[in-house]
């Protein structure tokens, strides 16, 4: 299958080695990606902070690059939720741009529901030898409703041990701008995410956002705990053979 | 009561103090966290019919909020045919002055409260208090806030910011300026304060002939009104005195006595994880030689028809305060409720409060951004209010307006960055080779980032020019 990638912007700049990763396992399972030159951002951080009409330009160019695939992953569920969930009510109703998200956003995709979903693996041929935690993001848990399927593919990795997360859930305070805005709330809800990612034992903490995994990431590295995040990609990327790409 | 929410700092000062505060937080979590599951469980015993229920009270509400000027003439008439009288408040001012007439009239200076958000979200025990009248609460959390000469936290449970050797020492303090003063040698064993209370408040039931209520419910075509308790203190309030005033939220009307069916089984499983509440009063008119024997009505508009017209945030409207997104959300749990700076707090106080004052004061621009948009709220609620897209959409409203400069312009420069993916990856090849540069602490707005959390190194390239190789590799 020939699967287009859209990276999103945070990982473009600050994670290419996701984007790499996904590349990396997709070949692997024997698909095509190929990647847009033309794109940039899906525009959440304009839309989440109130600034609509930006956001409404960046899901133009989003589905102007996109609107010839066949499928589109998104290694960001936050991301694939701005583009199935929110850019719906960008256009007015019947307007050019309602009609072609319509179109195209049943196309679009996170990593994990590409998988299981579309091209039905969940055992991706991945060795990881190490204790994994696995964070449920906000906007993959309940505006896209990954459910089962990452730790279903979590479970089938070669030497993985899958540890179970206290108040797995609960956001990690993230959201966008929001760690800025209300910085004291926001270190106080990844504090507590990093107490129980630290206190689940886990070697890595995994998620399918890299926005979370910067701010859990970023508490952690701050307390010197020792515990490492991973987009889930890395994981699923790695091989016996290869090993993990970092 | 003079307690007021004016002068509160807008939400991330606020917030700022509560987060610090071990003991406030210790207090919210165990409380929180103790409503969440057993919400959660008493909900998933429902199974599928929990999602059917859940549409249902959403259009029930939605269809009454459409016909809204129908059903209030309709509750008009059937509550007037049953010997009550109707009055129209448009604001906090003209229902304080309805209600202290109407108080003033029976002759009396003491009355006796059923817990009620409508009444705080007007502060008529302030009005009241100016005009020689002194309204007793008697719901326990609320008699604990007035006692304290505290603010409410809460919606369901405004004390419960409150510990229990806290509220022993309110009671052993201030009970005796009151009324009935607290047991000597009073412990801070939950029974031995609420037994405290009991003795309390039965004095001043017993001895108050005017009771001030709100109401969860009105059914237009009987003119029934609904309240649901877990004391049996409002009961006492809606029986024994002679007289009975109810102010209420015009949104709080149902179309029909049928339609209570969906909400006495969303509500009290939503706000206190019971399958059924303990106390259900309903009450028509008046009935002679039973009950209150005069009967006011207070229909509170104070913002609401505002509301109406704003097509993505009239669905604030359909809350039936049963507070489930307050104990879910991550946000209230570390600040509590009086960070948002009014009677309403949490994710609906952020999205309702806005909406009736209107955004014009810092505190009020503040409350759409009180959120990390996790969407909880959403998923707990039982009339199904998209409180994230609410919030998203009254953000819109403040960002169109003046101020937050620094912000625009960020968001202006993204827009150009954004604008072009050679700009993009321009700006990347800049940060790329300024990497070394970034310093650990970072001045300014991005400052509350890294007082707390490390910054990500920043790659020597980006996804877009390893892809560039990448392909030219495979060629
Ligand atoms: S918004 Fe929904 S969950 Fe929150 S108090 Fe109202 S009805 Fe309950």
């Amino acid at each position: 299958m020939r699967i287009a990638l859209f990276i999103t912007c945070v990982n473009d700049t600050l994670f290419p080695e996701t984007g790499r990763h996904v590349v990396r396992l997709l070949e692997r399972l024997g698909h095509e990606v190929v990647f847009p030159e033309g794109q940039t951002c899906c525009g959440q951080m304009h839309y989440n902070t109130g600034y609509r009409r930006p956001a409404a330009t960046l899901a133009v160019r989003f589905v102007r690059t996109f609107e010839d695939a066949d499928a589109v992953v998104v290694p960001s569920g936050s991301c694939a939720a701005m583009i199935r969930d929110n850019y719906p009510r960008l256009g007015g109703s019947g307007s050019r741009l309602s009609r072609k998200v319509a179109g195209l956003a049943p196309r679009v995709y996170d990593l994990t529901e590409l998988l299981v979903d579309v091209l039905g693996v969940t055992d991706v041929g991945a060795y990881y030898p190490h204790k994994v935690a696995y964070h449920p993001t906000c906007h993959g848990l309940r505006m896209l409703g990954l459910g089962d399927r990452p730790y279903q593919l979590l479970r089938a990795v070669r030497g993985l041990e899958l540890v179970e997360l206290a108040g797995a859930t609960e956001c990690c305070g993230f959201g966008g701008t929001f760690a800025v805005k209300n910085g004291d709330v926001s270190s106080a809800m990844g504090a507590d995410k990093a107490r129980h990612a630290v206190e689940s034992g886990a070697e890595v903490l995994c998620a399918v956002d890299n926005s979370c995994l910067m701010h859990i990431g970023g508490t952690l590295s701050r307390q010197r705990s020792g515990l490492r995040v991973a987009h889930i990609a890395e994981i699923l990327a790695s091989t016996e053979k290869e090993g993990a790409l970092r | 009561m003079s307690a007021t929410f004016l002068g509160i700092p807008p939400f991330p000062e606020a917030a700022h103090e509560a987060v610090n505060d071990s003991r406030l937080r210790h207090n919210l979590r165990k409380a929180t966290h103790t409503i969440r599951d057993k919400r959660a469980s008493v909900v998933t015993e429902l199974e599928d019919d929990w999602e059917r229920l859940r549409s249902e009270g959403a259009a029930i509400k939605n269809h009454t909020l459409r016909h809204l000027d129908h059903y209030l003439e309709q509750l008009e008439a059937s509550v007037e045919r049953a010997g009550g009288h109707v009055h129209w408040a448009a604001d906090a001012a003209e229902a304080n002055a309805i209600v202290t007439r109407l108080v003033q009239a029976t002759g009396e200076t003491d009355v006796v409260k059923v817990k009620s958000m409508a009444t705080q979200e007007i502060e008529l025990n302030n009005a009241l208090a100016e005009a020689g009248i002194t309204a007793y609460e008697t719901d326990l959390a609320e008699l604990i806030v007035q006692l304290g000469d505290d603010l409410p936290s809460h919606i369901l449970v405004p004390a419960i910011h409150l510990g229990r050797s806290q509220i022993r020492e309110i009671f052993l303090d201030q009970m005796a300026e009151w009324g009935v003063p607290a047991p000597a040698g009073l412990t801070d064993d939950p029974r031995a304060l609420a037994e405290a209370a009991r003795v309390h408040l039965r004095e001043r039931f017993l001895r108050t002939r005017t009771a001030i209520s709100g109401a969860n419910f009105a059914v237009a075509d009987s003119g029934t009104l609904v309240v649901l308790e877990s004391e049996g203190n409002g009961r006492m309030c809606l029986t024994l005195p002679e007289t009975l005033i109810s102010v209420v939220g015009i949104e709080k009307i149902v179309p029909t006595w049928a339609d209570l069916e969906v909400f006495m089984q969303t509500l009290p499983r939503s706000s206190t994880g019971e399958r059924m509440n303990p106390y259900t009063s309903t009450w028509t008119g008046v009935t002679p030689g039973d009950g209150p024997q005069e009967f006011h009505l207070v229909l509170l508009d104070n913002g609401r028809t505002d509301v109406l017209a704003d097509t993505v945030g009239r669905q604030a409207l359909r809350c039936i305060r049963c507070s489930a997104c307050l104990n879910t959300c991550p946000v209230y749990e570390r600040t509590g409720g009086h960070a948002y700076g009014s009677v309403y707090p949490g994710p609906i106080g952020a999205i309702l409060t806005p909406q009736l004052r209107g955004m014009s004061s810092e505190v009020d621009e503040a409350l759409p951004y009180a959120s990390s948009l996790c969407g909880a709220c959403y998923e707990v609620c039982p009339v199904a209010i998209d409180i994230p897209e609410v919030l998203v959409h009254l953000r819109e409203e403040v960002a169109a307006g003046p101020g937050h400069l620094g912000e625009k312009a960020m968001m202006k420069g993204a827009e150009a960055v954004f604008g072009s993916s050679r700009a993009l990856d321009a700006a990347q090849r800049a940060a790329g080779a300024a990497r070394n540069l970034v310093p650990r602490h970072l001045p300014g707005m991005a400052g509350a980032w890294t007082d707390t959390r490390d910054l990500p190194d920043v790659p020597a390239e980006s996804f877009r020019q390893w892809w560039n190789k990448h392909e030219k590799g495979q060629s």
